[in-house]
């Protein structure tokens, strides 16, 4: 293949990316804006209207239901950014910290709902908490009737939400460090006498910061549109806004389709402007921030500040790890009660009643998860190395692909599946792995977009100088280099693909059975031994492969020490 | 998934495509066995249910053994994804050859599609099992929610309202809904009911209304602006006085049955409502619930209705899943089921239109101290019409959620 070619190629790259796209995602965007106007022919909707709008905001609680998705969203991202960074600038350069990347593989790849179900055992007035200290310590020989899943405050939606947040901004963090000199700059800022702390966020996360921008716009809409979360850990009446239109999405009532498409409209307003707010605060903390580097403070009071952020983030860690052991000691109790810090009896039943259907669940979900995670790497690399020879064309369309990260999930993909039956694709793998993608592709792009944005370009010149060509420069100089970041990508991206449900089911025409449609269908039943099990066979795949991506570029360039650690 | 998406795409194809359905009288049942041969049946169901699970694919060996029929479970969280997707599917023009052939279906869902012309049918007629059924004193066999059934569905297992108890914490039971008042407002905080958005939420409040209403007739036709207020006044003031003494004092609710279960598991409530009169024996086998839970109903009878299962019209594979909605009618099929060791579903059929062996295999299941008997069990009363059901859950939300 000749270079020439190749550049074609690689031409329409973002056209064909966002072509691919197009169809679902204008489907889901009809069939949501416009009913949200009372525009739907079908069910009598003939003209334009704010009625839907009207019911929406009449309904009992709606103000209650909008305030509780900003608090909470809200809350959840900036704790989440603060933890992360707070985190970093304690770790960064520690001999404990140079594994993290292992650390955080089984919280990144145990399924948010999972960790959901998990945390609310430990946290529930009859949880295990309450079980290690009771009835010896509290004299409670029943558990206390008090709040604490589904407290009207949502606080508890908050930390459950942390509890995957943060490590998924940290791992951003650590895939972005690759691409500053990061160790370098730390060594002439402590040099010039300046704390630890205070040399990262004064020199690296300046630098850094550009890359894990759209990571954390990532988990401002997410933490906003959240739906399993919210309905194990919120309140539920009212509810957050996602839960309440997932509600009325599913409602008897044909009437509510109204409504339940304005309430996901006002969701994506509701994200869109967090993500203005949060985008004109850092144009703010930009011009704050200049001056006060600038200013050459060494007074510590960073270093003091780092150390509680680290400790809570510790904390996250071993509520997250309790969790996941919790569900796992279900997995294998016969029977636990309260108030019993232990289950009273123990077996193997739990596993052996699936050990039939595990390995085809297994391979069909490993199957999808590396098809989807092939296809949206090629697709990526191709339009980022369109991109980075000065081709704008067609990137700009590139922005449709976060639209699905934005939207309720449910409204896209019934458009999608017309789509699929008309075509006579419904029911195959090539059609759960199409739907996988939509959701694959932004977080695999917003993961790896920055990160190789921030390529030095002196290096591509120097081997090109040389008289590499461009094919070679990219497989010798640009992927080793940004190796982390992709290997880093690819692990999200495949987990994304893991934890899909609505999609699989709805291509699949439920008959492409993975292990999380048999894991939410039975999640249904409320056994957490059932739950637990189930938890640790979904998180086992993504986990291997965070751990991979931890491990590989070591093991690949034990020659070359600059691309082997973080610190 | 959303009847929302269901009317939208069939009312705009109903008036453009109008085709005959096959007629089940004129079906010869040895054809249908004939034709159903090596077909592959997806029954899609509702899967939250590891027993029910257990007990199809049990059913999948047994109709592949006897008549060749495979059946292949498509698992469901929500009946209406089966339902969305015969919709998406007429939406597309596929109107042979669809991919759902069997869905576990009641109620509101078995309205939608009736409606909507989506089910194929008659066929109940003409399956040889469907003499067993007790379509006298079983009336929610023949009439879903209020909606007659006209042979587009078929019936394979009953519900009926219980509670179910920890027998270590509740000494004395309530006979009615005013004695649990009484019971709650000692014990405070020791008992709650799903959500109100859930149909077994509803169904506890519908439970009520049946006890309170003035006269509990008017339930059977739809409710009216004019009749609501004045039916259901003595309910809510029953409910208000209940409320604060439920668990979190009335503000939090289990999402659904099988959370409410868990709370009695861990020990949070003492009592619980359930549609299954086996819950309580068939939860203790599986180790859901302690060993001495129990289960109790109201003097004045509970509500009860059936579960079906129906074939859309587009299905591919009818004659298989005429076949297997006639082996769940089959006499030793529902015995199977009946047993609490398996899913302990109480039987549609009347005893007394079957054999003497037939009968014997009913006589002789296991025995459960926690399983009530069909005469502890009492009067059955029919689901009300579901727009009592809407409008209860709406006026529920205007009064309790701020």
């Amino acid at each position: 293949m000749t270079a020439q070619h190749r550049s074609d190629w690689l031409r329409i790259a973002p056209a064909f990316t966002a072509g691919v796209f197009l169809l679902p995602i204008g489907a889901g965007l009809i069939g949501t804006v416009l009913p949200a106007f009372g525009y739907l022919p079908a069910i009598g909707g003939n003209e334009l209207s704010l009625a839907p709008w009207r019911v929406l905001v009449a309904h009992p609680g709606f103000a209650t239901s909008v305030m509780l998705t900003l608090g909470t969203g809200v809350l959840t991202s900036l704790l989440a950014v603060i933890l992360s960074v707070g985190f970093c600038a304690y770790a960064y350069g520690r001999p404990w910290a140079r594994r993290i990347g292992a650390w955080l593989a089984p919280l990144l790849s145990t399924p948010h709902s999972a960790l959901a179900i998990g945390f609310a055992f430990l946290i529930l007035p009859s949880g295990w908490i309450v079980r290690a200290i009771s009835p010896w310590l509290t004299g409670w020989t029943l558990p206390p009737d008090v709040s604490t899943v589904g407290h009207h405050t949502g606080l508890a939606l908050v930390f459950g939400l942390l509890l995957k947040e943060v490590p998924y901004l940290i791992l951003m963090i650590v895939s972005a460090l690759n691409q500053v000199p990061a160790r370098e700059h730390l060594t002439i800022a402590r040099a010039l006498g300046y704390s630890r702390a205070e040399a990262w966020v004064k020199a690296i996360l300046p630098q850094i910061y550009p890359q894990i921008r759209l990571p954390i716009y990532a988990v401002i809409a997410f933490s906003l549109s959240v739906v399993d979360v919210g309905l194990i850990l919120g309140p539920s009446n009212p509810p957050t806004l996602s839960v309440l239109a997932v509600r009325w999405f599913f409602d008897a009532d044909i009437q509510m389709y109204f409504p339940a498409a304005a309430a996901a409209c006002l969701q994506l307003l509701l994200v869109i402007a967090t993500i203005v707010l949060w985008f004109s605060l850092e144009r703010l903390l930009v011009i704050v921030g200049r001056r006060w580097i600038a200013a050459g403070g060494r007074d510590g009071l960073l270093s003091r500040l780092t150390l509680p952020t680290a400790v809570v983030t510790f904390t996250l860690f071993v509520v997250s790890l309790l969790a996941i052991v919790g569900m796992a000691l279900w997995s294998v109790a016969a029977q636990w009660r309260y108030p019993d810090a232990l289950p009273q009896a123990w077996t193997w039943a739990n596993w052996m009643r699936r050990a039939d259907s595990l390995p085809a669940l297994s391979w069909t979900t490993l199957l999808i998860g590396m098809l989807a995670t092939a296809i949206a790497v090629v697709l990526v690399l191709a339009c980022l190395e369109n991109e980075g020879r000065g081709e704008r064309a067609g990137t700009g369309a590139l922005w449709i692909l976060y639209l699905p990260l934005l939207f309720p999930q449910i409204a896209f993909l019934f458009g999608a599946q017309v789509l699929l039956v008309r075509l006579e694709l419904d029911g195959t793998l090539l059609a759960v792995v199409w739907a996988h993608l939509v959701f694959v592709l932004p977080y695999l792009f917003l993961s790896l977009a920055d990160p190789w944005r921030a390529f030095d370009p002196r290096y591509a010149r120097t081997a090109a100088s040389l008289g590499a060509s461009r094919f070679r420069v990219l497989f010798r100089v640009k992927l080793p280099i940004l190796l982390r970041p992709l290997l880093i990508a690819c692990a999200v991206a495949f987990a994304v693909s893991v934890g899909q449900y609505l999609a699989t089911l709805f291509a699949g025409n439920g008959r492409v059975a993975t292990l999380t449609t048999e894991a939410v269908t039975l999640a249904g039943g409320a056994d957490r031994r059932v739950i637990g099990a189930y938890a640790l066979v979904q998180s086992l795949f993504p986990f291997l492969v965070y751990l991979l991506a931890a491990a590989l570029p070591a093991l690949l360039y034990a020659n070359r020490r600059g691309l082997t650690r973080w610190t | 998934m959303s009847f929302a998406f269901l009317r939208i795409f069939t009312l705009v194809l109903a008036s453009l495509w109008l085709s005959p359905f096959a007629v089940a009288q004129e079906l010869k049942w040895a054809d249908v066995l004939a034709k159903a041969k090596g077909q592959t049946v997806f029954w899609n169901a509702w899967a939250g249910d590891e027993k029910t699970n257990a007990f199809i694919a049990w059913a999948g060996e047994e109709v592949n053994k006897r008549y060749g029929v495979k059946i292949q479970h498509v698992r469901l969280k929500d009946t209406a994804e089966a339902v969305t997707r015969v919709v998406a599917e007429k939406a597309a023009g596929r109107n042979s050859d669809g991919t759902v052939d069997l869905i576990w279906i009641n109620g509101p869902n078995f309205l939608a599609m009736k409606q909507q012309s989506l089910l194929f049918g008659p066929f109940t007629q003409a399956m040889p099992n469907w003499q067993f059924v007790d379509t006298v004193n079983t009336r929610s066999n023949v009439i879903d929610f209020t909606i007659p059934v006209d042979g587009l569905e078929s019936p394979w297992r009953r519900a009926q309202i219980v509670f179910v108890y920890d027998s270590k914490r509740v000494k004395e039971t309530p006979k009615s809904v005013q004695d649990l008042l009484e019971w709650a407002k000692k014990n405070p905080g020791r008992l709650t009911h799903p959500s109100v958005r859930n149909f077994l939420g509803a169904t506890f409040l519908k439970q009520a209304l049946f006890e309170l209403a003035p006269d509990s007739g008017v339930l059977q036709s739809a409710a009216t602006d004019a009749n609501f207020q004045t039916v259901t006044v003595p309910m809510w003031a029953w409910y208000d006085q209940l409320r604060p003494h439920l668990w979190r004092q009335g503000r939090q609710f289990p999402e659904n049955g099988p959370a409410q279960r868990q709370l009695l598991n861990d020990g949070e409530i003492d009592m619980m409502i359930s549609f299954n009169p086996s819950e309580a024996a068939v939860s203790i086998t599986a180790g859901l619930l302690p060993e001495s839970v129990r289960s109790f109903v109201f003097a004045k009878g509970t509500i009860g209705n059936t579960s079906f299962v129906a074939i859309p019209y587009n299905a591919a594979h009818k004659e298989g899943a005429m076949v297997v909605a006639n082996f769940l009618l089959e006499p030793a099929t529902q015995a199977y089921a009946q047993d609490f060791r398996q899913m302990g579903n109480f039987t549609v059929l009347d005893l007394a239109k079957l054999s003497a062996a037939e009968r014997r295999r009913f006589e002789e299941l296991p025995r459960s101290p926690a399983l009530p008997t069909n005469a502890e069990l009492g009067a059955t009363l029919l689901e009300p019409h579901a727009s009592w059901m809407t409008r209860i859950t709406a006026e529920w939300e205007r009064r309790y959620t701020k």
